[in-house]
C-alpha cells in the first residue's frame, strides 16, 4: 500500500467535485479574518487564488521576485485558454475535454482531477470577461473561437496573441482590488528561500527582500506555492529569465514530495537559437500550426544548399516540399500535439533536412493559408476578378489581423519577413508537467501546503495540450483551492497567530544565512552562469526530446560532478546586503543542479516513452505505429513521486497507482 | 562590433550616480540589446568587478519589467519593441551607446539602471479592476454581446505592459498614457461601466499623488510605447474625468 492518499472523492466521476464541495469543512467569516494565508508566486495561479482567497476573508500575503505581480511569466502565454462552453456547436462538452486531456496527457493524470479541470473551464471565461478582460470576439458580438493541436472541436478562447497577459492582468486587477481594501499585503521583489515547519506542519516562509537583502520572518496558518515551472533547469527555454525550482524545491527538501520531474514539454514552435550568446528562447503559439503547414525540402541537396545560403525555400515547388507532419500523421496533419511535432521535427534534423545555419530548424509556411484567406475575403467583400497580388494583400491583412504581433515579434529577433518567406521553428524546452505531488485537494505531502498551476503535477500527465496551462492555473486559483484550502484550515480556528520567534523560525533562518554565506566563498573561478550554460547542455543532450539509459546514468553523474564544482568555486561578487542579482541567481541555480540530477534519475527509472518522456528502448516495432513512443501501462501506470533523502540520488520513489474507471486506455494514435 | 558604452552607475537610492565608460568587443547583430549587457556584466564578474544591474525578465516584450534610456530614448532607437526585442543590428561598428534608467521623480532608481515603478501599481490599486467576485457565478460569457470594435480597441488599450517607456519620453513625466489605457479597457466594456466615475477619479487622484507631471499633448508617449498605445486613450480618459467630475 503506497504511503500516497490521493484523497478521490467517491461516486461517479461526474459528481466527485461537488458531492465534494457539500462535504467538505468551512470556515465561518468571522474565522476566516483570524487565519493568515501566504501565497508564492502571483502568476495565473497564485494571483487568481491570492484574490479569491482573500475575498473570502482571509488575510494574504503574497511574494514575488519581480517588482509587481503583472509581471509573472503566465504573461508570455500567447495562444489562449481552453474551455468547453461549446459555443460552436461542434459537439464539445466537459467529458470531451476531460477525455482529450487525459489521452493528450497519454494516460498519466489523475482522471478526478482532471474532469474537475473540465467542469470548471465554462466558469473561468464567465468569470473573466465578468472581469472585463477583453477576449476576442465576433461581429455578431460574441466571443470567438480557435481550435489547438490535439483535439477535434474549437473550444480555445483567446485575445489576440496576448491570452496569458490578458488573463494575467485580470487576475492581477483582482488581487488590486484586495490590495485596495488591504486584505493582501503584497511582497514584491522578495523571494522565498525556506519553507518553514512548526509540529509538522507549513507554518510560514523565510524570504530575503530583494532590494535591501534583509532576510525576513513571514508566518501563516497555510502555505500555497504557486511558483510555477522548472524549464530553466535547462537554461534556454522559453521561460522566463528569473523563472525557478526555488520555492518548490525549499519545499520538496522539507518534506513535499516531487512528482514527475522527467515529465517536460517540449514546445514544436519556438524561434531557432542562433548563438551562443543566446539567453532565452522566443515561442511562436501554437495556435500558427492552425494556418502555417511544416515542411522540410524532400532533397537532402535541396536543404543543403538552404542552408549554405544558395537557395531560397520560396524557390521549391509543392512536389520539392516534405510536409512531413501531413504525410506522417493524415487524421491531425499539422495539428498533432506538441510531443508529436517536436519529435518529428527533431527526427528530420537529425536525418539532414535542416534548413538553417546551425540545420536545426524546420519551415513553418503561411503562404497557402494567405492565399485562402485572400480569395475567401475577395468573395466577401464582393472583389470579382481579383488579381494574385490583391488576393495577396487581402490574405496578408487577414493573417496580420490574427498573428500580426506574433509575425513583427518573429521579424524583429530574426530580420525576416515571415509574410514572404517561410518562419523557421525548433522545439525547445517550454512547460513542465512535473511538479510537487499533490492530493485531489492540492495539497502536498507537507500538511498546510499547497502547491497550485504549473508547480503541481496534477492535471497534464506527461503531456500538456495547447492552452490548458491557463485554465488549470486559473481553475487552482479562483475554483479549486479556495475550497480545498477551508477543509484543513478548518481545524486552525483557534490556534491564533503563530508567532516568528521560536526555535523553529530561527533554525531556519540560520540554515538560509549560512547557505548565503556559502554561495559567497566560493573560490570565484567561474560565474553562475558558466554552471547554469553546463548544467542546460547536460540536460538537452541527454534529457531533452529523447533519451536513453547510458546517456541519463552520464547525466547523472555529470550533474553531481558539476554541483560539486559549483559549491567549491562559483563566483558572487557583490555583498549579500543589497540588490544583488548574481547571488539571486547562485541560490537558484544550485537547487536546478540538484533538481537536474532528480530528473533524470526520474527519466532513467520510466523505462517507457509516455508524453513528452521518450525512451530510445521503448518504441513500436512494427505496424503502422512503427517507430511511435511505446508506453508501457503494465509497469509504468503511476505517479512517480521522489521523497527527499540527502542527496538526489538518495531520492525514494513512492507510486501512486493510477486507476482509469471511465477511460479506456489506448494507444495514442493521431495518424 | 565594438561599442563603446556609457552606463548610469548608482550603487543604491541615496547615492550620487554618476557615468562610466565600458569599451566592448565581439559584439554580433543578432544579439539583443540585454545579451549585449549579458556579455558585459561576464566579463565585469571575471575581473572582480560588480555587474551591471538591470531590470529584465520574460526577454519576448510581453512583461514589462526592461527598461533602459538608451542614447536618449526609452527602449533605444527600434520602434514598438522593449530593449529585450531591440536587436545589436540596430547598432553601428565603433558607436557610442549611452544607457541610463528611466528618468522620473516617481520612478527613483533603485541600483544602476533599475528604477522602483510600484508607484504605477498603486496607480492600479486605487481602481484598476472590475469589483467582481471570483464566485464562479457569474452570467455566462456570451449573456451581453459586445460590439467587435469596442471590444478591439478595449483590447488595444489593454496590451500596456506598465514598463514606463511613457513617462519616461515624457518631458512632464507624465503617466496619462499608462493610466488612460486602463481606464479606456473598462470604460470600452459594458461590465466596466457601472464604477467607471469612481474609477477614474480615484485612478487619476493616485496619480497625481505618486508625482507624475501633467499631460501637455505633446505625444511623445504613444512613439515610444513598444505597445503603440493610442493617445486617443488620453483623449478618451478625459471626457471620462469630466463626466466624473460634473457627476461627481
Amino acid at each position: 500500500m503506497s504511503i500516497l492518499d490521493s484523497k478521490i472523492p467517491e461516486g461517479p466521476l461526474a459528481d466527485k467535485w461537488t458531492k465534494h464541495k457539500n462535504t467538505i469543512n468551512l470556515v465561518n467569516p468571522a474565522n476566516k479574518r483570524n487565519i493568515d494565508i501566504i501565497v508564492v508566486g502571483t502568476g495565473l495561479a497564485g494571483g487568481s487564488a491570492a484574490a479569491s482567497l482573500a475575498e473570502l476573508g482571509y488575510n494574504v500575503k503574497t511574494f514575488c521576485y519581480s517588482d509587481s505581480p503583472r509581471r509573472a511569466h503566465s504573461i508570455a502565454a500567447q495562444g489562449g485558454i481552453n474551455a468547453a462552453k461549446n459555443y460552436q456547436g461542434d459537439g464539445d462538452s466537459s467529458y470531451r475535454l476531460f477525455y482529450d486531456t487525459v489521452k493528450g496527457g497519454d494516460y498519466r493524470s489523475r482522471e478526478a482531477n482532471v474532469h474537475r479541470l473540465a467542469e470548471v473551464s465554462g466558469n473561468i471565461i464567465d468569470q473573466c470577461v465578468a472581469q472585463g478582460v477583453p477576449f476576442a470576439r465576433d461581429y455578431g458580438g460574441l466571443l470567438d473561437n480557435r481550435s489547438f493541436g490535439g483535439v477535434l472541436v474549437s473550444r480555445t478562447f483567446y485575445a489576440k496573441g496576448q491570452t496569458g497577459q490578458q488573463l494575467l492582468l485580470g487576475a492581477y486587477s483582482a488581487m488590486n482590488r484586495q490590495i485596495n481594501r488591504g486584505k493582501i499585503q503584497p511582497f514584491n521583489r522578495h523571494e522565498m528561500l525556506d519553507l518553514v515547519k512548526v509540529d509538522g506542519k507549513a507554518r510560514g516562509i523565510i524570504a530575503r527582500n530583494l532590494v535591501t537583502g534583509e532576510i525576513e520572518r513571514h508566518s501563516a496558518h497555510a502555505v500555497v506555492l504557486a511558483s510555477g515551472g522548472y524549464g530553466n533547469v535547462f537554461f534556454l527555454s522559453t521561460n522566463a529569465m528569473g523563472s525557478n525550482v526555488m520555492a518548490a524545491w525549499r519545499a520538496h527538501r522539507r518534506g513535499a514530495f516531487f512528482a514527475n520531474p522527467c515529465y517536460t514539454q517540449i514546445h514544436p514552435t519556438c524561434i531557432p537559437v542562433s548563438g551562443d550568446h543566446q539567453s532565452k528562447l522566443t515561442l511562436m503559439s501554437e495556435s500558427l500550426r492552425n494556418d502555417g503547414r511544416i515542411w522540410v525540402p524532400k532533397r537532402k541537396e535541396d536543404a543543403e544548399a538552404i542552408r549554405a545560403g544558395k537557395l531560397k525555400p520560396t524557390q521549391l515547388s509543392e512536389e520539392e516540399r516534405d510536409y512531413y507532419l501531413e504525410r506522417r500523421y493524415p487524421a491531425f496533419g499539422n495539428l498533432v500535439p506538441r510531443d508529436v511535432a517536436s519529435r518529428a521535427a527533431k527526427e528530420r534534423c537529425d536525418a539532414g533536412f535542416g534548413v538553417n545555419k546551425t540545420g536545426e530548424a524546420v519551415y513553418l509556411d503561411f503562404a497557402s493559408a494567405i492565399q485562402r484567406y485572400g480569395n475567401e475575403k475577395a468573395l466577401t467583400s464582393g472583389i470579382h476578378n481579383p488579381s494574385k497580388e490583391e488576393i495577396t494583400r487581402l490574405g496578408e491583412e487577414v493573417v496580420e489581423s490574427k498573428y500580426g504581433n506574433l509575425f513583427q515579434m518573429y521579424e524583429k529577433i530574426v530580420d525576416e519577413n515571415p509574410y514572404k518567406t517561410p518562419m523557421m521553428i525548433y522545439p525547445a524546452v517550454h512547460y513542465t508537467m512535473g511538479g510537487l505531488w499533490v492530493d485531489y485537494n492540492l495539497q502536498t505531502t507537507v500538511p498546510g501546503c499547497y502547491a497550485a498551476g504549473e508547480a503541481n503535477f496534477s492535471d497534464h500527465g506527461a503531456n500538456r495540450l495547447g492552452a490548458s496551462a491557463l485554465m488549470q492555473g486559473l481553475a487552482d486559483g479562483y475554483f479549486v483551492l479556495p475550497y480545498t484550502i477551508g477543509d484543513y484550515l478548518s481545524e486552525d480556528i483557534r490556534t491564533g497567530k503563530i508567532p516568528t520567534d521560536t526555535p523553529e523560525f530561527d533554525q531556519a533562518e540560520k540554515e538560509v544565512t549560512d547557505r548565503i554565506q556559502k554561495l559567497m566563498s566560493g573560490s570565484g573561478q567561474h560565474s553562475v552562469d558558466f554552471y547554469h550554460k553546463k548544467l542546460g547542455k547536460i540536460m538537452w543532450n541527454k534529457c531533452g526530446m529523447s533519451r536513453n539509459e547510458q546517456g541519463l546514468k552520464e547525466a547523472i553523474d555529470e550533474i553531481a560532478a558539476l554541483r560539486e564544482d559549483f559549491w567549491k568555486n562559483v563566483k558572487v561578487p557583490g555583498t549579500p546586503s543589497g540588490m544583488n542579482p548574481e547571488l539571486e541567481k547562485a541560490g537558484r541555480v544550485a537547487d536546478f543542479l540538484e533538481l537536474g540530477e532528480l530528473f533524470a534519475k526520474d527519466a532513467l527509472h520510466r523505462n517507457e516513452s509516455c508524453g513528452g518522456h521518450f525512451r530510445e528502448e521503448s518504441v513500436e516495432q512494427e505496424g503502422l505505429q512503427k517507430g511511435e513512443a511505446l508506453r508501457d501501462d503494465i509497469n509504468f501506470k503511476y505517479v512517480a513521486a521522489w521523497e527527499y533523502k540527502g542527496e538526489p540520488k538518495d531520492a525514494q520513489l513512492h507510486k501512486e497507482e493510477l486507476v482509469f474507471e471511465n477511460i479506456e486506455l489506448k494507444t495514442r494514435s493521431y495518424k | 562590433m565594438n561599442l563603446t558604452l556609457k552606463i548610469w552607475r548608482q550603487s543604491d537610492a541615496k547615492s550620487q550616480g554618476k557615468i562610466v565608460d565600458y569599451p566592448i568587443s565581439g559584439i554580433e547583430g543578432d544579439m539583443s540589446f540585454l545579451e549585449m549587457l549579458d556579455v558585459l556584466n561576464e566579463e565585469l564578474i571575471n575581473k572582480g568587478e560588480e555587474p551591471v544591474v538591470f531590470d529584465h525578465d520574460c526577454r519576448e516584450g510581453i512583461c514589462g519589467a526592461c527598461s533602459l534610456q538608451i542614447n536618449g530614448e526609452p527602449h533605444g532607437p527600434d520602434r514598438l519593441v522593449t530593449t529585450c526585442q531591440l536587436h545589436m543590428r540596430k547598432f553601428n561598428d565603433g558607436d557610442t551607446i549611452y544607457i541610463e534608467p528611466f528618468r522620473a521623480k516617481a520612478f527613483p532608481v533603485v541600483k544602476d539602471l533599475m528604477v522602483d515603478r510600484s508607484s504605477f501599481d498603486r496607480i492600479q490599486h486605487a481602481g484598476g479592476y472590475i469589483s467582481v467576485n471570483t464566485s464562479g457565478n457569474t452570467q455566462d460569457a456570451n449573456a451581453i454581446p459586445i460590439r467587435k470594435e469596442n471590444a478591439d480597441d478595449a483590447m488595444d488599450a489593454a496590451t500596456c505592459i506598465g514598463c514606463g517607456a511613457c513617462v519616461a519620453a515624457c518631458k512632464n513625466a507624465s503617466a496619462m498614457l499608462f493610466t488612460s489605457a486602463k481606464v479606456s479597457q473598462y470604460a470600452l466594456l459594458p461590465q466596466g461601466q457601472v464604477e467607471a466615475t469612481e474609477r477614474v477619479l480615484a485612478m487619476v487622484n493616485q496619480m497625481d499623488q505618486e508625482g507624475f507631471g501633467n499631460c501637455t499633448n505633446t505625444g511623445a508617449c504613444e512613439i515610444e510605447c513598444p505597445k503603440g498605445i493610442s493617445l486617443e486613450n488620453i483623449a478618451r480618459m478625459n471626457r471620462e474625468y469630466l463626466k466624473a467630475s460634473l457627476k461627481g
